[in-house]
C-alpha cells in the first residue's frame, strides 16, 4: 500500500486533564518569615516565655518538621522558643527503671544507643527510619510525636511499650499515657504554655520482644504507607501481654486492642498470629491518598502485624 | 528585628557573627561568613546539598536555625581538607571524576566523611545508606560509591 493511501484511523481525542499539583507544600519563597527567637536555658524559663506569648509561640527542638512548615507558610509563629539550650532535655537514660527520652534527644542518638537497641529494639528500629542521617542528627523523638503526623514512625513502638508523655505546664507536671496524647491529625493534648519534657517508657519485662516495620516504596527518606509495632511478653509458654500499634491508618496512631486481646493468654502460633493480624485490620479506618489506597493499607496492616508479631516472638524467646 | 550574636567555631576558628533570629545555619554560613560550599537545594532537608558537620555529625544546615549552633563546632566542606592536602575523599573524587555539575558534591563529601569517621570500612550497602540523604540530579552515584570505597581504604590504613 502506498504511504499516501494511508489514513489515520478515527480515534476519540483524549483531552488532557488540567494539571493539578498534588504537592501539599506549593513552593514559594523558602526563606523563613520573620519571628523573634527565645533561647531559654531552663525548663522554668521556657515555661515563662510560653506563658508570655501563648498560642503565638512555637517550640523548636530539631526543627526538621517545623522549619519546612514555616518555610512553606503553613505555620507562621511570631515567636519561636529553642529547646536546644535546655540541658535536662538532652538526657537519654535507659536502666532497670525504664527508658526516658528527653525532649531534645535526637532520633540518631536513640538509633545508635546500645542499651535501647538491646532492650527496646522496636524504638531503635523506628528511630533509624526517620529521614536521612542528616535529618536524624537534628530530628528529635519527642518532636516526631508532637508533630503528630498520622504516619509518625516513633508513635507505634512507643504506644506498644505503654509509654507516657511527661508534660510541664503552668499548673505543674502531668503524665499522659501516649494512647491519650494524640487527639487528631497534627493535634495533641499539649495546650498553649505546655512543654513535653520527656517520654517515659516502663521496662518491657523478662521474656519480651518487640519489632517495628513500615512499608515505604523507597528504603530511605520516605513516609510510612503503614507502620506497625508489636510488643509481646511471654509467661509459661503463653502470651502474657501483647501490644500492637499502628500508624498511617487513622487520623492518629492507635492500638489494635481487639487483636491484642485475642493473643493474651494464648499460645503464640502461626494460627493465633494470623487471627490477630486479621483483627488488627478492624481497628483501622484508613484513607486513600497518593501513598496508597485504603484497601492496600488494610492489606499492609495484616501483613506487617503478622511479621512484627513473628519477629517479636522470636526476640522474646531468644 | 534585633540581631543576635552567634558564637561558635567554624572550621576550627572561633567566630562571632550577627545573625537574624530567622536565619538558618546555612544562611549564616553562606551570607555572613562567605562559606558558599554548602548549598541550598531544596531548603527542606530532602536533598543533602547543605550538609555540614555539627560537633562532628552530619546535619542539614537548612533545617537548623543559626542560633541553634551557638557554642557548637561547625565544619563545612571548606574545612574538610587540611591546609594544602586534600582529604582522601576529595582526592578520590577528583581522580574518579565524580563531580558532574558539582552542586551536590560538598554535601556528599561531608556525608561520606562523617560515614568514614564512624565506620572506616563500610560495605557498599553501608556507603549507599551513608549517602542516602544526598540527591545527585546528574545521577553520578556509581562513581561516588567507587570513590568513597577507595577513600575508605586510605582512611582505614592511615588510622591503623
Amino acid at each position: 500500500m502506498l504511504a499516501s493511501a494511508w489514513k489515520a484511523p478515527d480515534r476519540p481525542r483524549r483531552v488532557p486533564e488540567p494539571f493539578v499539583n498534588p504537592n501539599p507544600f506549593p513552593r514559594g519563597d523558602l526563606a523563613l518569615r520573620r519571628f523573634e527567637l527565645a533561647l531559654p536555658e531552663s525548663v522554668n524559663d521556657c515555661l515563662k516565655v510560653l506563658a508570655a506569648h501563648g498560642a503565638g509561640a512555637r517550640l523548636v527542638a530539631g526543627g526538621t518538621d517545623l522549619l519546612p512548615q514555616m518555610k512553606n507558610g503553613l505555620v507562621k509563629p511570631a515567636f519561636v522558643v529553642d529547646l536546644s539550650g535546655v540541658a535536662p532535655l538532652h538526657a537519654l537514660t535507659c536502666d532497670a527503671s525504664g527508658l526516658r527520652i528527653g525532649a531534645a534527644v535526637t532520633a540518631r542518638a536513640v538509633e545508635l544507643d546500645a542499651r535501647v537497641r538491646a532492650t527496646y529494639p522496636a524504638v531503635a528500629e523506628a528511630a533509624a527510619l526517620i529521614g536521612s542521617v542528616q535529618v536524624r542528627n537534628l530530628a528529635t523523638v519527642a518532636g516526631n510525636l508532637c508533630n503528630a503526623a498520622p504516619s509518625a514512625d516513633m508513635a507505634p513502638p512507643l504506644l506498644a511499650l505503654d509509654a507516657e508523655a511527661v508534660i510541664a505546664g503552668p499548673g505543674g507536671t502531668r503524665r499522659v499515657p501516649l494512647t491519650a496524647f494524640f487527639t487528631g491529625v497534627r493535634r495533641t493534648v499539649l495546650g498553649p504554655g505546655e512543654l513535653l519534657l520527656e517520654i517515659a517508657v516502663p521496662p518491657p519485662g523478662p521474656r519480651s520482644g518487640g519489632n517495628y516495620l513500615r512499608h515505604t516504596p523507597r528504603r530511605e527518606l520516605d513516609i510510612a504507607v503503614v507502620g506497625v509495632a508489636s510488643q509481646i511478653a511471654l509467661s509459661d509458654g503463653v502470651c502474657a501481654k501483647a501490644r500492637i500499634a499502628l500508624a498511617a491508618v487513622a487520623p492518629t496512631p492507635l492500638r489494635a486492642t481487639a487483636a491484642e486481646g485475642a493473643l493474651e493468654g494464648q499460645a503464640l502460633t502461626p494460627a493465633s498470629i494470623e487471627r490477630a493480624s486479621r483483627l488488627a485490620v478492624e481497628a483501622t479506618h484508613p484513607i486513600s491518598d497518593q501513598r496508597g489506597s485504603a484497601e492496600f493499607r488494610r492489606h499492609l496492616v495484616q501483613v506487617l502485624t503478622r511479621r512484627t508479631l513473628t519477629t517479636a516472638l522470636a526476640r522474646a524467646r531468644a | 528585628m534585633a540581631r543576635q550574636i552567634l558564637r561558635c567555631t567554624v572550621n576550627d576558628e572561633a567566630v562571632e557573627v550577627l545573625v537574624r533570629p530567622y536565619d538558618t545555619l546555612l544562611d549564616a554560613l553562606r551570607e555572613e561568613l562567605g562559606l558558599t560550599g554548602p548549598k541550598e537545594g531544596c531548603g527542606t532537608g530532602d536533598c543533602g546539598a547543605c550538609t555540614v558537620h555539627l560537633d562532628g555529625r552530619p546535619v542539614a544546615s537548612c533545617l537548623q536555625l543559626a542560633m541553634q549552633a551557638r557554642g557548637r563546632a561547625v565544619r563545612t566542606i571548606e574545612g574538610l581538607a587540611k591546609t594544602g592536602v586534600l582529604h582522601p575523599l576529595q582526592d578520590a573524587f577528583v581522580r574518579h571524576g565524580v563531580p558532574q555539575c558539582g552542586f551536590c558534591i560538598p554535601g556528599v563529601l561531608m556525608a561520606a566523611a562523617a560515614l568514614l569517621a564512624e565506620n572506616p570500612r563500610p560495605s557498599a550497602e553501608e556507603i549507599r545508606y551513608g549517602i542516602a540523604g544526598n540527591l545527585c540530579r546528574c545521577t553520578g552515584y556509581t562513581t561516588m560509591i567507587t570513590a568513597i570505597d577507595e577513600a575508605a581504604g586510605v582512611v582505614a590504613t592511615a588510622r591503623s
